[in-house]
């Protein structure tokens, strides 16, 4: 692993099936007596939100606590921080309070980036959201439900809707994922395209030309402006959440007009393969991008891609903290590597 | 005043002659000039220029001192080898009446440095709605007759056209900062491959040639003359290219920055990439060389825009657009031009000099190197090899994209109207 | 843990290395420990067996079936990771994770004998133990170990010991097992100074 997560495409195939493999041994955490592990003792973690985000930043937070790490919120907004006092402060304060972790959410794409490389903090970022750049753990949260579902049967295929399966140790090669929705605006399904075509899937965005961004062309996956066509050819479809603000924008006429071509209903469910899931990151806008029979459906996995997030990021936060610090990326361990080798 | 004897210097990139200097004037150019009484600098085949014009540098004075001050711009400028420098209306209070550029003019004086003549707002408060009072600037101490609301775009297609035509009564010129505002909404660089991956919002050529395209046949119609401001786009120079085979008297500059650096640096999400227009693509680059080489583009001129360090040392998205440019300006021109092979000396000191002070009308600069002419000189060690190091700068402010990069070509000597500004490659 | 996963290739040659039990050798200890394990508890009615990952695991699989040879019950037997619970995360990169595997019938009021390869430290037992305390309360809990090489920084000691084998600091052992090693053996060899020595 390396010292931050900043971005879905700094993951090899490697890293990525590494973190949803922990993800899988962490899940099952949560179904013993005691969902805690002493592997953070006296480790700190900040939530630092400078987008309100209750789901995000309380899926770390009950990640961290399971891991025993001590958690900090610092929520910009509505502090001294939301206009004024700079990231760059902010990020010295929680660096004198000593954050082995920031997990920050910023409306700025880079904000992260910036943290991580400016030299202002010394402990590992993980960025929760960045701008309409990146979403790293939503897209490893996202692979890690599809995995479950679609590799996760005994013979490494789908589990044709009998629950989730344990697809350690595997991939989604040749699994072919369709997203649908506010392309262009989405943090999402950029990190989405990265990881899942790091893991072996075939992409293909599906939206109105509007939300589409322009340099599309270079990203490894398929875009089409037909959703009916490409519903038959897909394992797994994402409905990513479209404001109704951008309705004012000029991107799209009306909502009726956008749920009628692009919104997902039972008809449209109908014609998918019949081991195929319906994904949702939240939160749903129900009769805008999906209808309510198919948000309530068994092929939906809304409910339980927020479960599988907390899943993820205790895994994320283990693989980060869990080890020595690294001076530099990928830099081996030599403290007394001989004693411990054998520490039996 | 003395005599300073100028030994051995490549004028305009020719042969190695001597020029002595007496007073304010060249008293004489030729080979093996007698050194009596004159102070001598030995050249040693050094390139000798007429001293370098920026017709666009943002001196931030008045409102905005803790980036830049007339006196330390123009220290930079000398630095640089400029002896005059156009500095832009958008200070605060804006320069948009007769009392600011006249306040700007006459800190220029006082600097010493470099002549300083101020641009004057073409609206009110930079607005884009009132013209301000253009007539009362030309006819100003400062003698105003480059108008830009540079920052920003002067986007309404009538408010521009009045003031196309207003400035014919005194020779005027518009200097447009082509930007079509609601193409641009939220944008922070360049729109393609490289701002759909890293999610910032994207700055379309088209908002930059839309612009253009309009404003050409404006000038045209009008029979005005345009200029336009930092030229950024492939497209861009198609429709200068164009309008000026149609005999339109439209004139255009580019940016050192914009001859050298691409988007693909903005992955480092890096603030001091942000500039406005945003660092365009390789094609774009490789385009806009290519016109300043045919005369397309007319001129370098640099958008010096200074910056506090906190406006830089932030996340992309809060920091502020711009980066200085006097003190590398002709660097990088030697590097992406000359060294490349696309012009050679004489051409930069038309693109740099010459035709600069051409468009703003500004006299005693851009003149020939012969006897009887203003010693406005900049003398340049091309074969030096260095790299950029922003904390020797005379600039307040540190912006620059080209830290820790090595560029050739080093000014040595600035002469203005016969006294030295620069010795050595140091401020005198 | 795996003894053998940290081992640089160069640092600890197999051929350097003295082999100090053969497939036969480990075949009959674990033979013997069975029936030490069904002459102590009685019966072994209530035992789960829990092996440490790796080789802990392959080992505790391999008791198994020999108790229930001689018992002609199901015994039941599992796997327990002890990563998260170990005292040296902090000086080495965050490791791979390995399965804990909980028999369905679970350890509460059992008699849980915990499995590895080689007892060293006793660091490794102290995490399991507090493993185990987070995943319920068995009656007791034993421990038997392929090799005892000493060393001990713990107060803990094995109920079953393969072999007991006395060893320098120096030296190391080097459990192989077939499922994970494609052969049965345990190896004694002398480990490479690394700068840690040298200090």
């Amino acid at each position: 692993m390396k010292r931050h997560l900043i971005s879905a495409a700094d993951l090899t195939r490697d890293d990525a099936v590494l973190i949803l493999d922990t993800a899988e041994e962490m899940a099952r955490v949560a179904d013993r007596p005691i969902k805690k592990l002493p592997t953070l003792r006296g480790r700190t973690v900040v939530n630092l939100f400078f987008e309100d985000s209750t789901r995000t930043r309380i899926s770390f937070e009950a990640a961290a606590k399971r891991l025993s790490a001590d958690v900090i919120n610092f929520s910009a907004k509505g502090s001294s921080v939301s206009k004024g006092e700079s990231l760059k402060d902010t990020a010295l304060t929680l660096e004198a309070m000593g954050a082995d972790a920031v997990v920050i959410r910023h409306g700025d794409s880079g904000a992260p980036h910036r943290l991580a490389t400016s030299g202002w903090i010394g402990g590992s970022v993980v960025n929760a959201g960045d701008g309409t750049h990146e979403h790293p753990t939503q897209a490893l949260l996202d692979a890690f439900t599809m995995r479950r579902h679609l590799a996760g049967a005994a013979d490494g295929g789908p589990t044709h809707h009998q629950g989730p399966g344990d697809g350690t140790g595997r991939d989604l090669e040749g699994r072919r994922i369709t997203i649908v929705g506010d392309i262009l605006h989405s943090r999402v399904a950029r990190s989405n395209v990265h990881l899942l075509t790091s893991l072996g899937a075939q992409v293909t965005l599906v939206a109105p030309p509007t939300l589409v961004p322009i340099g599309v062309e270079r990203w490894p996956c398929e875009v089409s402006y037909d959703l009916d066509a490409v519903l038959p050819k897909s394992d797994a479809v994402m409905m990513l959440r479209v404001q109704r603000e951008r309705m004012n924008a000029a991107f799209f006429p009306t909502e009726r007009e956008y749920a009628r071509r692009y919104g997902l209903n039972g008809d449209r469910m109908a014609r998918m393969p019949e081991h195929a899931i319906v994904m949702h990151p939240g939160p749903m806008n129900r009769g805008m991008e999906i209808t309510a029979e198919v948000a309530d459906s068994v092929r939906c996995t809304a409910v339980e891609q927020v479960a599988n997030g907390v899943s993820i990021r205790m895994a994320v936060l283990y693989l980060l903290l869990g080890g020595a610090v690294l001076d530099s990326e990928n830099a081996p361990a030599s403290a007394s590597t001989a004693r411990n080798e054998e520490n039996k | 005043m003395s005599k300073i004897l100028i030994r051995g210097a490549k004028v305009l990139g020719g042969e190695p002659q001597d020029v002595l200097i007496d007073g304010e004037t060249i008293a004489e150019v030729g080979v093996g000039l007698s050194a009596e009484g004159a102070q001598v600098i030995e050249a040693d085949g050094q390139i000798l220029l007429p001293g370098l014009v920026d017709l666009h540098t943002h001196l931030r004075e008045p409102g905005r001192e803790d980036s830049e001050t007339v006196l330390t711009g123009t220290r930079a400028a000398a630095s640089g080898g400029f002896t005059a420098v156009f500095a832009m209306a958008n200070t605060f209070p804006v320069a948009d009446t007769a009392g600011v550029v006249e306040q700007v003019w006459r800190l220029g004086k006082e600097s010493g440095y470099c002549d300083v003549q101020p641009i004057g707002a073409v609206t009110v408060g930079l607005e884009g709605k009132k013209l301000a009072e253009l007539g009362a600037m030309h006819e100003s101490a400062a003698g105003v007759r480059v108008f830009s609301d540079d920052g920003k775009c002067v986007d309404d297609a009538v408010i521009m056209r009045r003031a196309l035509e207003y400035v014919k009564a005194f020779d005027g010129v518009v200097a447009q900062h082509a930007q079509e505002p609601r193409l641009t909404e939220g944008a922070q660089m360049n729109e393609g491959i490289v701002s759909a991956e890293l999610g910032l919002g994207g700055w379309p050529a088209v908002a930059e040639e839309s612009i253009i395209a309009r404003d050409v046949l404006l000038a045209e119609h009008v029979g005005s003359r345009v200029h336009i401001c930092h030229l950024s786009t492939a497209g861009s120079v198609e429709i200068v290219r164009w309008a000026k085979s149609r005999g339109i008297d439209v004139t255009a500059e580019v940016t050192p920055h914009h001859l050298l650096l691409t988007d693909e640096l903005v992955r480092s999400y890096n603030p001091v990439y942000k500039v406005n227009p945003p660092l365009r693509t390789e094609a774009d680059v490789m385009a806009l060389r290519e016109a300043l080489a045919d005369g397309t583009i007319d001129i370098v001129a640099t958008d010096h825009a200074p910056h506090p360090h906190e406006d830089k040392d932030c996340e992309w998205g809060a920091a502020a657009m711009g980066m200085v440019g006097l003190e590398t300006a002709l660097s990088v021109v030697q590097h992406t031009m000359v060294d490349t092979g696309l012009l050679d000396w004489e051409a930069v000191a038309d693109r740099m000099s010459v035709r600069p002070a051409a468009i703003g009308r500004l006299e005693g600069h851009g003149r020939p190197i012969a006897a009887g002419e203003p010693a406005n000189l900049t003398l340049l060690d091309s074969a030096y090899r260095g790299v950029v190091d922003p904390a020797g700068f005379a600039s307040r402010s540190r912006n620059t994209p080209y830290e820790g990069r090595e560029l050739p070509g080093r000014v040595t000597h600035t002469f203005l109207r016969g006294r030295a500004t620069v010795v050595d490659g140091n401020l005198a | 843990m795996d003894a053998n996963r940290d081992v640089k290739p160069a640092a600890n040659p197999t051929g350097s290395a003295r082999p100090v039990l053969e497939a036969p050798d480990i075949a009959r200890v674990l033979t013997r420990i069975a029936h030490e394990i069904v002459e102590r508890a009685k019966g072994a009615d209530d035992v789960v067996l829990l092996g440490i990952p790796t080789r802990g695991v392959f080992l505790a699989r391999r008791l198994a079936a020999k108790l229930e040879e001689i018992t002609g019950g199901k015994m039941p037997v599992g796997s327990l990771d002890i990563t998260m619970y170990r005292d040296d995360l902090r000086l080495r990169p965050a490791r791979a994770l390995a399965r804990t595997e909980i028999p369905g019938d679970g350890i509460d009021g059992r008699l849980v004998i915990l499995v590895d390869d080689v007892l060293f430290s006793g660091r490794t037992i102290r995490a399991a133990l507090d493993a185990l305390g987070d995943i319920g309360r068995p009656r007791a809990v034993q421990l038997a170990v392929l090799v005892d090489r000493g060393h001990r920084e713990l107060p803990i000691r094995a109920d079953y010991v393969g072999k007991n084998l006395p060893t320098s600091l120096r030296e190391t052992v080097k459990v192989q097992l077939t499922e994970e090693d494609g052969r049965d053996s345990v190896l004694l060899g002398l480990r490479e100074p690394t700068a840690a020595d040298e200090q």
